[in-house]
This record gives structure tokens, C-alpha cells and sequence, in this order.
């Protein structure tokens, strides 16, 4: 779809009523954006749900102690990283360039990987050592906040494989490349949790 | 279609106009990884003075927040994003009664609650 267009939509004078049936990419659109506020809603509790708990340690180890925020940097630029090739591999798929899409796509998953391979390790250490979910309602919030992000990450992940298995037997079909692009604003509005989830959890540790 | 998609509004994500294509994801690259390591430097800092660095962290987080709705998801306040932007504000409305109301009332209640050793003196 190209969007040299710069004018502003004449049509914008003509009332809704007036104007037609919405395309389907558009009403698809839509929807998938509606579905990502009601996640982000879902996350706001959990947040909420950290947020009342984080002090209540039950004279376990608290936030400061636990949390290495050199290893979260790295998740965070992983993350950040992915989201921006994730970007450049949905204009490659506007542009119907297999090449580049399979490059950047690919690029995404592995810096997925690393994003949930080191929160593995941190979630296997702490549980290691024995700061698991059941210690205290501190670590409790923590796990359920942080897993469920990291759980929307694996999921995210899968969903790429069928996308690439998608396009390579399909091609880029109308659907194929509307769900590729629902597949970006998913994957752009989980790095968008991921910040409050830095901020909230690991920075305001103290 | 492209004139047809304009008549309805555009999905989020597809930029109508203004910075286009990869030039977009570059430049919320370089606002976005400036905003973190500055976040990052906050919370580890002793420069700052210590009671202003949560704030200093909300305005930052915030901050790359925008950055990414408007250079990664490309939702703006132009006529034809009316419906993208009206549900993004519903959302944040809603994020933000949550987050804000679950923290104060359970402050408040803290706040009253009897102590544990009071409590069971009670009790006796």
C-alpha cells in the first residue's frame, strides 16, 4: 500500500454516514488496536497490583537487593532493538520484499530470544537462590507482572514462526500481510509495556 | 485504495503522511535509546537530588512512551486517526484510574489500619 499521498483526505468534510463501508484492513486494523488497549489494561492491574505489594517483603529480600539493572539494560536494548527491525520488516512486507522481510524478521526473533532467554535466567536464579513466587506477595506481584510480559513475548515469538511459515506457502497475500501488520503493533505495544515495567519494577527499586 | 483508506480513517501503524517509511523507525531509534540510558542513569545516579529521581523516571518513561506511539505505532492526533487517538486516550484513561486509584485507596487503608500488635491486643 503506498502512502505517497501527502494531501489531507479531502473526504473528511463528508459525514460518516455518508462515506461507505470501511475497508477490511481498516476495520481489522481497528480491532487489533482495540484488542492491544484491553492488554495494556490487563497490565495496568498487574502494574497496579506491584505497585501496593512491592514493600511487602514478609522479611524476605527486597527489590534493591534482588534486581541487576546492567542485565536489564541489555533486555531492554534487546527489546528495543527487535521493535525497530520489527519495523523495518513490516515496511519490507508492504513493499512485498521477501528478502528483506525474511532478514529483518529473522533479526527480531533472535533478538526476541535473547530478550526471553535472559529473563529465564534471571526468573531460574532467583528461584535458585530462593526468592521464587511463593517467598513473599512482593515477589508474588513480581513474577505474575513479569511473566505474564514475558509469556506475551514467547507467545509474540510463536506467532512470528506461523507468520514466516505463512508467507513463505501463501506469499503475501492481502491476509497474509494484515496479519504481519497486526503482528507489528503487537509486538511494538509489548516493548511499550516493557518500559513500565523497567521503570516501575527494576528503576524504582531502592 | 490509497484515497479510499484516507475517506475512512487509517489503522494504526500505517503512516498517512509526515516522516515516512524507515526514516520513522530511525528516529524514534535514536529518541528512544537516548531516553533509556538517560533512565537508567537516573535510578544510579547520586547527582540528582534523591527524593526528585522517581519523577524524574516517570517523566522519562513517559516520555520514550510517546515516542514509541509516535514513530513506532505511528497513532497521531491527524482527522483521519480520530478513532485510533479517541480509543488511545480511552485506554490511558483507563490505565490510569487503575494504576492511580488501586495506590491510593490502598494508601488510605494502610494508612487506618490498625497495626497487627494493636489488633491482637484486641482480640484478647
Amino acid at each position: 500500500m503506498s502512502a505517497a499521498d501527502p494531501a489531507l483526505p479531502t473526504e473528511i468534510g463528508i459525514p460518516l454516514s455518508l462515506r461507505g463501508a470501511a475497508t477490511i484492513r481498516v476495520v481489522a486494523g481497528f480491532g487489533f488496536w482495540l484488542f492491544l488497549l484491553s492488554d495494556i489494561i490487563l497490565f495496568a492491574a498487574l502494574f497496579a497490583t506491584y505497585s501496593v505489594l512491592s514493600s511487602s517483603t514478609a522479611g524476605g529480600p527486597t527489590a534493591a537487593e534482588l534486581f541487576d539493572k546492567k542485565h536489564v539494560f541489555l533486555e531492554t536494548m534487546c527489546l528495543l532493538a527487535s521493535s525497530v527491525t520489527c519495523g523495518f520488516g513490516s515496511l519490507a512486507v508492504q513493499r512485498t520484499d521477501a528478502r528483506a522481510m525474511y532478514l529483518w524478521m529473522a533479526t527480531t526473533f533472535v533478538l526476541g530470544v535473547c530478550f526471553v532467554a535472559m529473563e529465564g535466567r534471571e526468573f531460574a536464579g532467583m528461584v535458585a537462590s530462593g526468592a521464587g513466587p511463593s517467598h513473599s506477595a512482593f515477589l508474588s506481584a513480581f513474577f505474575t507482572l513479569v511473566g505474564t510480559h514475558g509469556l506475551h513475548v514467547s507467545l509474540g515469538l510463536v506467532w512470528l514462526v506461523i507468520m514466516l511459515l505463512q508467507a513463505t506457502t501463501l506469499g503475501f497475500q492481502p491476509m497474509v500481510s494484515r496479519r504481519f501488520f497486526s503482528f507489528g503493533l503487537f509486538w511494538h505495544a509489548l516493548d511499550i509495556v516493557w518500559i513500565g515495567v523497567f521503570t516501575i519494577v527494576y528503576l524504582g527499586a531502592r | 485504495m490509497n484515497s479510499h483508506l484516507q475517506a475512512q480513517g487509517t489503522v494504526p501503524g500505517v503512516d498517512a503522511r509526515g516522516v515516512h517509511g524507515g526514516r520513522s523507525y530511525l528516529i524514534g531509534l535514536l529518541c528512544a535509546v537516548p531516553l533509556t540510558v538517560a533512565s537508567f542513569w537516573a535510578a544510579t545516579t547520586s547527582l540528582v537530588y534523591p527524593p526528585a529521581v522517581p519523577v524524574l523516571l516517570a517523566a522519562l518513561a513517559i516520555a520514550q512512551m510517546g515516542v514509541h506511539v509516535a514513530f513506532f505505532l505511528h497513532i497521531s492526533s491527524a482527522p483521519d486517526q480520530t478513532n485510533n487517538f479517541l480509543a488511545l486516550a480511552f485506554g490511558v484513561f483507563v490505565t490510569a484510574l487503575v494504576v492511580f486509584g488501586s495506590m491510593m485507596i490502598m494508601a488510605h487503608l494502610n494508612h487506618n489500619m490498625m497495626s497487627m500488635d494493636e489488633l491482637t491486643k484486641i482480640q484478647r
